[in-house]
């Protein structure tokens, strides 16, 4: 009887932004509507083809993070060498001034990648729905808000509207547990509950995850874990917010302050699922089980611990996976039954809305710290936002990169997708904190191993995967 | 919204799984500010070799599929990115159904509000299915207001569908326009809001 029962949190996110139900199709509203140059222009352009205004400009905001270069950004738009990505970057400038949209320039210190932003200026709040024209959006989940990406017609629909048209989907809660050994943390269980329930095992559902685990986590961590929620096929993740939430968010720019930061915490501090509240579904993931992860393959449910070896095609039973783990293995440039630590790599990129905040910078610096990258290794770190480069310079944290070798570079989402000049040569290897290794992501014949922050600077140090375990102080 | 009523036409077999995004359109023709055109970049890494030479041996690019006018393929097609230019480059290429035992989620939603008809079917008719378009005989009919997909050799296959979502895509109806239709409900519901949830009006 789920009528009787307690609602899950996505239950009632969902209940108090639903605004009317048409045909069957439920019209939600939308809180906050995060916009960049890539999803967007022909979303205006369709504003404009029928005359229609952006409904609220006040709970959109923009930023330059896709294709922007990750160095002379101070130079402005116009300095940007590749000429499509330049007009796309002068698109986006008309279409916020034209609609009165707020907007972080390229070179303004609060710009960055769109899933850094929004939490670090305090515009992700609990139990709001967010959506962004972009997959990541699951980041946001991270503080207890129902956030997912969409495509660019239901941004123009979310622009027109500001409401999105949905069907509700199932809910599955992933429950993470037991104390994880040093050196392994959020990344490594998102890796672990991708590889659990498969990249398209998520599909349908929206995923809570619980757990003293996840309580454990900073925000930061958090945020890694609903970042990656996609990559399991689930469009949404969340955590129940909590006191590290309250903390993380008090004092941000756009957070509520004085007495209304009281009424917003008293309404936040209901958002949690119900004891009785039944899921569609549910997986256990033990932490304390957890080796460090990479990819091996060519899909983010290609997981395996660092001290384990390539796949071979005849362990999977079903034909169309044993056919793509053929395909993987030669475009990985791997044998069935190599030590993955063996791998060499040529290129480390730790970045991307996964693993670019400062918590993520610090634990890399910290393997880093007082060694060298291996030769021939070209390493480079890209904070997630101007805020973030700004404060680990003033921990000093880019000393220690640059003392080691790696490339300190400007904010955005640089070698993650390689819409800008950070890409992979063909047959280069990379060792990426970003979030899919799917084949010519990072580069056309470009190989990439996900892992973790510490995992990548590890990698760097060797010249090869290797395992954190062996560089921690 | 163009509408999607019935169509007879060539389906190539794509037989792969988890075929996500970023090979369906790479990120180098994500820069354009357009909506038309991309059909350039549709499975290009596929498609091409890396002098830019069309790969011949790929199906799209072999003569018998010339025209094709449904893609089918393996499990969870569209898996990754939100990029819309996914289904506007399969459209673009004149590809207007793709046919698979599972769509990931986001993709799926583009589809529909493109006027890409996106069937699922199970995996063992997607096999049959997949089998006979390798032979001979490639055409296919797939009828949206019957909800059935008929195979080169006769074959019909039944599939499900949405209702607010086959009507909409029987008429190429526009989403906007029918959310704006319930403009006073958002207005109430916003009012409302701004009551219960000050914290969230951002001053001027």
């Amino acid at each position: 009887m789920r009528g009787m029962a307690g609602k899950t949190l996505y239950d009632k996110i969902w209940d108090a932004h639903l605004v009317a139900e048409q045909d069957g199709e439920a019209i939600l509203y939308i809180d906050l509507h995060l916009i960049h140059e890539v999803t967007t222009p022909q979303a205006f352009a369709g504003l404009r083809a029928n005359r229609r205004k952006v409904r609220r400009p006040d709970r959109t905001l923009a930023v330059a993070d896709h294709n922007i270069p990750t160095e002379g950004q101070g130079l402005g738009v116009g300095a940007v060498a590749d000429e499509e990505a330049r007009l796309q970057l002068a698109s986006l400038e008309r279409n916020v001034a034209d609609n009165g949209i707020e907007f972080f320039p390229m070179g303004d210190i609060r710009n960055g990648i769109v899933h850094v932003v929004g939490p670090e200026q305090g515009r992700t709040q609990p139990g709001m729905t967010i959506v962004c024209g972009d997959s990541h959006t699951s980041t946001h989940g991270a503080f207890g808000a129902l956030a997912h990406g969409i495509g660019t017609s239901e941004v123009e629909h979310v622009l027109a509207t500001q409401t999105l048209r949905q069907k509700k989907a199932r809910n599955l809660r992933v429950m993470i547990e037991g104390t994880p050994a040093p050196g392994i943390g959020a990344k490594d269980f998102a890796l672990a509950v991708i590889g659990e329930i498969g990249t398209a095992g998520g599909t349908g559902y929206v995923i809570e995850y619980t757990g003293d685990t996840v309580r454990a986590l900073s925000m930061e961590g958090r945020m890694t874990l609903c970042n990656l929620t996609i990559e399991g096929g689930a469009r949404a993740g969340l955590v129940a917010p909590d006191e590290t939430t309250f903390d993380y968010l008090r004092g941000k720019p756009s957070a509520p302050k004085g007495g209304a930061w009281d009424i917003a915490l008293s309404s936040w501090k209901a958002l949690f699922s119900d004891p009785d509240a039944v899921f569609d579904r549910e997986v256990r993931i033990d932490a304390s089980a957890i080796a460090p992860l990479v990819t091996w393959g060519t899909s983010p449910e290609d997981v395996i611990p660092v001290t384990g070896v390539a796949p071979s095609p005849e362990a999977f039973p079903n034909p169309d996976k044993r056919a793509a783990v053929v395909r993987a293995l030669e475009y990985m440039g791997l044998e069935a039954g190599q030590p993955i630590a063996s791998a060499k790599v040529d290129v480390v990129f730790i970045g991307s809305c996964t693993n670019s905040r400062i918590e993520d910078l610090r634990t890399a610096a910290d393997i880093v710290r007082g060694r060298t990258v291996a030769p021939g290794v070209r390493a480079m770190v890209v904070p997630g936002s101007g805020l973030v480069k700004a404060q680990a310079e003033e921990e000093g944290l880019d000393e220690i990169f640059r003392a080691a070798g790696f490339d300190w570079r400007e904010p955005g989402c640089s070698m993650c997708l390689g819409m800008n000049p950070d890409r992979l040569a063909p047959g280069e290897r990379c060792a990426s904190t970003s979030n899919r290794n799917f084949e010519g992501r990072q580069g056309r014949g470009g190989r990439t191993h996900l892992m973790s922050p510490a995992m990548a600077a590890a990698a760097a140090l060797a010249g090869r995967i290797a395992d954190v375990r062996d560089y921690l102080r | 919204m163009k509408a999607f009523t019935r169509l007879d036409a060539r389906a190539a077999p794509l037989p792969m799984a988890n075929i996500d995004t970023d090979q369906i359109i790479p990120k180098q023709f994500l820069k354009t500010v357009e909506r038309e055109g991309l059909s350039r970049g549709l499975f290009y890494d596929l498609r091409f070799d890396g002098d830019g030479g069309p790969r011949p041996d790929f199906v799209l690019n072999r003569p018998e599929y010339a025209g094709a006018g449904v893609l089918v393929t393996g499990d969870n097609f569209g898996c990754g990115s939100s990029r819309e230019h996914a289904p506007w480059a399969l459209m673009d290429f004149g590809i207007t159904c793709v046919i698979a035992s599972s769509f990931a989620d986001i993709f799926d939603t583009n589809c529909f509000q493109n006027g890409l008809l996106p069937v699922v079917l199970k995996p063992e008719e997607v096999q049959a299915l997949m089998g006979e378009c390798l032979g001979g005989n490639h055409m296919v009919s797939v009828d949206l207001e019957a909800q059935t997909v008929t195979s080169p050799s006769g074959k019909v296959f039944a599939f499900e569908i949405d209702g607010s979502r086959k009507t909409k895509m029987l008429n190429g109806l526009d989403a906007i326009g029918e959310t704006l239709s319930a403009a006073a409900d958002i207005d109430a519901w916003e009012a409302g809001r701004a009551l219960t949830h000050p914290w969230l009006e951002r001053a001027g």
